[in-house]
This record gives C-alpha cells, sequence and structure tokens, in this order.
C-alpha cells in the first residue's frame, strides 16, 4: 500500500508543485492585497484564472494525444464573438444562444480533429491555419467590437453563488467532475495518453486512435468554447481581437507546462493545467499589489515563465546515460 | 541537369504552380499585375519574410520551432534604429549591433533547447515573453523616436543594381549561403541528420548540442536582420512590428514543403513559399477583400495545399 502511494506522489509531482505553488501565492496575493481579504477579489481572482484555465484545459487534451491545438486562442474570440450577439434576450433565447455557441465550438473543434485525423496534417500546421479562418468568420460576425450579452446570464456565470463560493470555480469543479474525469477513465481518454506514449503501439494494441485523436480536438473545440461565454460575461461584450487570441494560445501552452503535462504527449491531465493556469494568472496580481512599476512587469513575467519552464529540467540531473537524452 | 530535375519534389512543384495560377488570377484582375514594376515590388516585400523564414527553415529543419521571431525582429529593428539615432559611430555600426542582439537571443534559445532539453516551442515562447519585456522598458511604453540610418534606408528601399530592389540581392545572398551551409557543408549535413534522429547523431559521435545551438542563433540573427529592413523599410522600428511574420514564415516554410518534423525540405522550396505567401497577402489586399475574408481564405489555402502534398503518412505498424 506505501509502494502505491510513492508511486502516485511520483506520478503526479508535476500537477502537485503547481497546486502547491497557486495556493501559496494566492495566499500571499490575498493577504498582501490594499483592500484586504474579500469575496470580491477571490471572485475577480477565480474569474480570471477560470478564464486562462478552460483555455488551456482545451490545449491539454490534445497535447495529451502529442498533438497540439494552435487555435484554441482563436476559436475563444470566435466564441466571444458569436455569444455577443446570440446569448440575449428572454431566457429561452438566452440558453438556445449558449447552446449555440457551444455546438459551434464543437464544430470548430470537429473540423480541427478532421482535418488532423482524415487529412494527416500535422496538427501544429493544420490548426495554426484553422485559426486563421476562425478569426476571419469571428471579423466577420463582430467587424467593430460591441454587441451585447443578456445581463443577468453574465452576472450569474460571473458572479458568486450564495455570496461565498464564485460560480467560475463551480464550473471548473463540474467540468473536472462530470467531463474530465468520466473521459479519463473512458476508452477513448486512456486511449488518448496510449497515442501520446506510442502511437504505432497504440495502433497495434488495437486503440482506436483515429476516434480519439478526433474526440480530443473536438473537447478542445467545447473548453475553448466554454471560455469564450465566459469572457462574453466579464466583458459584456465582443471583440475580434486577434491579439487577445494569440495571446490565451501562449498562454494556455504555458499553462499546460506549467501544471506538468508533457508536451511530447501521454502524461499529465486538465487538474494540474487547472493550477498551471492560476499560477500563471496570479503571478500578474502579485507584480500589482507589490507595486511593481508597470513598465518592468512584462519583463518580470518573461523571466518568471522562462525560470518556470526550465525547472523541468531538473530531471537531467536523474538520467543516467546520455544517449537517453536525445529523441 | 536531370540530377536536379530528379531532385525537385512534388512541393515545390505544387507551390510553383500556385503561383503560377495566382499570377494568373491577379493579371486577370489587373493588367498591372503583371508589370515588372509590381512584381519587383512584390519581391522587395518578400525579402523580408525571406529573411526570416531562412531563420525560421533552418531551426524546422532540426526538428524545432522558434517562436521568438516576432519580438526578436522588433528588438532587431529598434536596436537598429536606437544605435543610428545616436549617430557617429554607434549609427555606422547600426545594423551589426542589431543583427548581434538577434544573434546573442538566438544563443540563448539554443542553450535552453539543448542543454536544458526544454522543448523549443515553450523555451522560445520565453525569451519571446522576455524580448517583448526588454523593449517595452526599451521605449518607456513609448513609441520610441529614432529614425533609420542612410545605411539601412539603402539597403531595405533603394534599387542601385539593374533596377533590382537591394533587398532582394540581400535576401538572395543570404539565400546562397544557406544553401551552401545546408548542402555543401558536414554542419548542413548534420542539420537534416539531427531533424532524422538526434540519438543517431549522438552515437555517431556528433555533437548535438553545438550544432542546435548554432541553428537558433542563425535564426535569432536573421529575425533580427530583419528587423533592421523593416524599420529601414518604414524608417521606424515600433511595439509588435515582428508580430505579422511569425505564422506567415512558418507557413511559408512548410508550403515549401519542408516537413514541420524536420529532416527534410530545400531552401528552394521555402523560396517558393515565401513567394507564394506573399502573393497570396498581396493579391487578397487588391482585390479589396475585407479582412475577415482575407484571413479565411489564407486559412483554407495553406490547409488545401498541404491537402494536396503535405500529408503525413498512415500509421499502419
Amino acid at each position: 500500500m506505501k509502494r502505491d502511494w510513492s508511486f502516485w506522489l511520483a506520478a503526479n509531482r508535476g500537477p502537485l508543485i503547481a497546486a502547491v505553488l497557486s495556493v501559496a501565492m494566492f495566499t500571499l496575493f490575498a493577504s498582501q492585497h490594499p483592500a484586504g481579504f474579500s469575496l470580491n477579489i477571490v471572485n475577480t481572482a477565480a474569474n480570471k484564472g477560470a478564464l486562462l484555465a478552460f483555455v488551456a484545459i482545451a490545449q491539454t487534451i490534445p497535447v495529451l494525444t502529442s498533438g497540439l491545438d494552435l487555435s484554441v486562442g482563436m476559436v475563444f474570440v470566435l466564441e466571444n464573438c458569436l455569444a455577443s450577439t446570440l446569448v440575449v434576450g428572454s431566457p429561452l433565447q438566452t440558453a438556445l444562444g449558449v447552446a449555440a455557441v457551444l455546438a459551434s465550438g464543437l464544430l470548430c473543434g470537429a473540423l480541427n480533429g478532421l482535418i488532423v485525423v482524415v487529412g494527416r496534417l500535422q496538427p501544429i500546421i493544420a490548426t495554426l491555419a484553422t485559426g486563421a479562418i476562425y478569426y476571419g468568420i469571428a471579423l466577420l460576425v463582430r467587424p467593430a467590437p460591441g454587441g451585447a450579452v443578456n445581463e443577468d446570464f453574465a452576472d450569474f456565470i460571473t458572479g458568486s453563488v450564495g455570496d461565498a463560493v464564485p460560480f467560475s470555480l463551480i464550473l471548473l469543479v463540474a467540468v473536472v467532475l462530470f467531463i474530465w474525469i468520466p473521459y479519463r477513465r473512458s476508452v477513448l481518454g486512456r486511449a488518448a495518453y496510449a497515442i501520446g506514449s506510442s502511437e504505432q503501439a497504440a495502433y497495434m494494441s488495437g486503440v482506436p486512435v483515429a476516434r480519439a485523436k478526433f474526440l480530443s480536438y473536438v473537447l478542445a473545440g467545447f473548453f475553448a468554447a466554454i471560455a469564450g461565454l465566459l469572457l462574453t460575461g466579464l466583458t459584456y461584450s465582443g471583440e475580434a481581437n486577434a491579439l487577445l487570441g494569440g495571446s490565451y494560445t501562449l498562454s494556455s501552452i504555458a499553462a499546460v507546462v506549467v501544471g506538468g503535462t508533457s508536451l511530447y504527449g501521454g502524461s499529465g491531465g486538465a487538474i494540474g493545467t487547472i493550477f498551471g493556469a492560476f499560477v500563471l494568472r496570479t503571478i500578474g496580481d502579485l507584480l500589482f499589489v507589490f507595486d511593481m512599476d508597470p513598465l518592468w512587469q512584462p519583463l518580470f513575467l518573461g523571466i518568471v515563465l522562462l525560470i518556470s519552464v526550465s525547472l523541468g529540467s531538473f530531471r537531467l540531473l536523474r538520467v543516467k546515460k546520455r544517449v537517453d537524452l536525445y529523441r | 541537369m536531370t540530377g536536379l530535375i530528379g531532385r525537385v519534389d512534388k512541393a515545390l512543384v505544387a507551390a510553383l504552380g500556385f503561383i503560377v495560377v495566382l499570377l494568373f488570377g491577379g493579371a486577370l484582375y489587373s493588367r498591372n499585375f503583371l508589370s515588372a514594376d509590381y512584381l519587383l515590388q512584390q519581391l522587395q516585400v518578400a525579402s523580408f519574410l525571406g529573411v526570416i523564414a531562412t531563420g525560421a527553415m533552418v531551426v524546422i529543419l532540426l526538428g524545432h520551432i522558434d517562436l521568438s521571431i516576432p519580438w526578436v525582429v522588433t528588438i532587431g529593428g529598434m536596436m537598429s534604429t536606437a544605435a543610428a539615432g545616436r549617430g557617429g559611430m554607434a549609427g555606422s555600426l547600426a545594423i551589426p549591433f542589431a543583427v548581434a542582439c538577434g544573434f546573442g537571443f538566438g544563443i540563448v534559445n539554443g542553450l535552453g533547447v539543448a542543454y536544458l532539453r526544454v522543448p523549443s516551442m515553450i523555451f522560445t515562447l520565453g525569451t519571446n515573453a522576455i524580448a517583448q519585456g526588454l523593449m517595452v522598458v526599451h521605449t518607456s511604453g513609448f513609441a520610441p523616436q529614432e529614425f533609420a540610418s542612410p545605411t539601412m534606408h539603402y539597403i531595405a528601399v533603394e534599387r542601385s543594381l539593374f533596377g533590382i530592389p537591394n533587398a532582394v540581392w540581400v535576401w538572395a545572398a543570404i539565400g546562397g549561403a544557406t544553401v551552401i551551409l545546408l548542402r555543401k557543408t558536414s554542419f548542413g549535413r548534420r542539420v537534416y541528420a539531427i531533424g532524422n534522429s538526434e540519438r543517431a547523431v549522438f552515437l555517431s559521435r556528433g555533437n548535438v548540442n553545438r550544432v542546435v545551438v548554432a541553428c537558433f542563433a542563425i535564426s535569432g540573427a536573421c529575425s533580427a536582420f530583419a528587423g533592421v529592413l523593416l524599420a529601414g523599410y518604414s524608417t521606424k522600428a515600433y511595439q509588435a512590428m515582428g508580430d505579422p511574420y511569425l505564422l506567415p514564415a512558418i507557413a511559408a516554410v512548410v508550403l515549401g514543403g519542408t516537413s514541420i518534423l524536420g529532416g527534410r525540405g530545400t531552401y528552394l522550396g521555402t523560396v517558393a513559399g515565401v513567394v507564394l505567401v506573399t502573393l497570396l497577402q498581396s493579391i487578397l489586399s487588391i482585390v479589396q477583400m475585407p479582412e475577415a475574408g482575407r484571413q479565411v481564405i489564407y486559412g483554407s489555402v495553406i490547409i488545401l495545399m498541404l491537402l494536396v502534398y503535405g500529408r503525413g503518412q498512415k500509421v499502419v505498424s
């Protein structure tokens, strides 16, 4: 029994480090905040963190199959634009709008999946190109920033339930419990890990490679759409902002890595990614409460990002044969 | 000659074919499209992307990727205009100084990827953020007020030999040097070998790490030099001036038949890819396609072209 425990610790080292780091950093942030610890601070931090967390979960699943989805940021922006047009009016209309936004996220993901699985293009370049397409559609939907959203709905998804727990956190937990864990335990979920470890071995073992890869991109589109809805709730409007999409795509990769998922695929998971996203978001908040000159903030953020991704290099010390370093 | 034809790959033929289609379509729209002046202007614009794509290709051949291109381009532009703004000795050294800055960033990238074994995608993402941070501090968040030196203007804008833009000559020189480096030196052979199997190169006593560092350094220097050309072309450097070049550069390299997994690709293909991407962008702006349609068509064309010749092997065993 003791050995199981140590194995679990070793297998989940990355997510655990990210979890401890994010909790420690958030405690520091909340204790140093000039306005003191309050629900408002927690809610704002949770919303900002959840926004990146959903995009990063979207990124995690293709990465597990040793793929990559460079279009998640653009799907996120596209769904923001769609939501600012569709999620309006009566409760029924709003619900239909939400469904439509989520469905179009699934559709974007399905297109990516088709191109990668059936078209057999490299995911990195295929999703780069579809990202441009999704951004184009976002511009088509919303040529100028603006639009509106059902404000009751927006306040609900960005507010807190019972004046205690931010809804965005509940949503994250729900996604983990009702989508991620069942997926992780399903045939196609385990297949995703198998493909990431060795696609050939997975294929030879009768793992449904094509279906598992396809599903991973579909899920990516779905989670990016949830993030798009959340952004619309925060801003009450939509904007086809290419810079925002690009920065979310890149931050999502960073969050995946900080959360302990290997970019080569086959190990990691969405739970670590969530903590990774919160770590990245809290760094910015910490710089704010410690009153750092805004001019120096981007440089400091860059250095922290570079150091945190380089920390994984300590594993090199455990490599016994130098040839194992090379792929 | 037959050897040359034998080596010409499907990707190059398809890319060249598509260039002809684009030129033909453009000519149907406007007669000016096939004029020497317009085509030379396109080549001049293409040469900026071409210099960046050269560095991107060398790194992609290794099986890595350089995502720090956008802000290293910006560093090249800003450092050269800053040095030129000082005048005198610093002004005359503006170009080598800027290229050296990019070279230094490339070395850092290479060290991280080769020795720390951090995946290149994430390490160069980090150095890109640092480059951005440094430039924000350098300009104090404002638009820098410096101007390009006469030399920068000369090589980026003017046409001195046979009426061909100097920038095209510069690209040709860099391209020629790259072809020799990749095809005629043991270094170049090793670049392709690493792209195919790093482990095999290590086991045959090749110094993998040094080659990786050198390739990233080339990429950094190329990006910074392209920044110098861009600053000379528009006589100013500005924040995020390199952002619109990362995706077209990668697209150009891949459309030219270089495998994104490394180990396979020709420089001639990259040249074709650069011309293709530049012409496509130019035509879409000439027919006054709104930005939305431009993005959709741009993405669709890349996908369609790759579906024609860039498909991977089917996993069968």
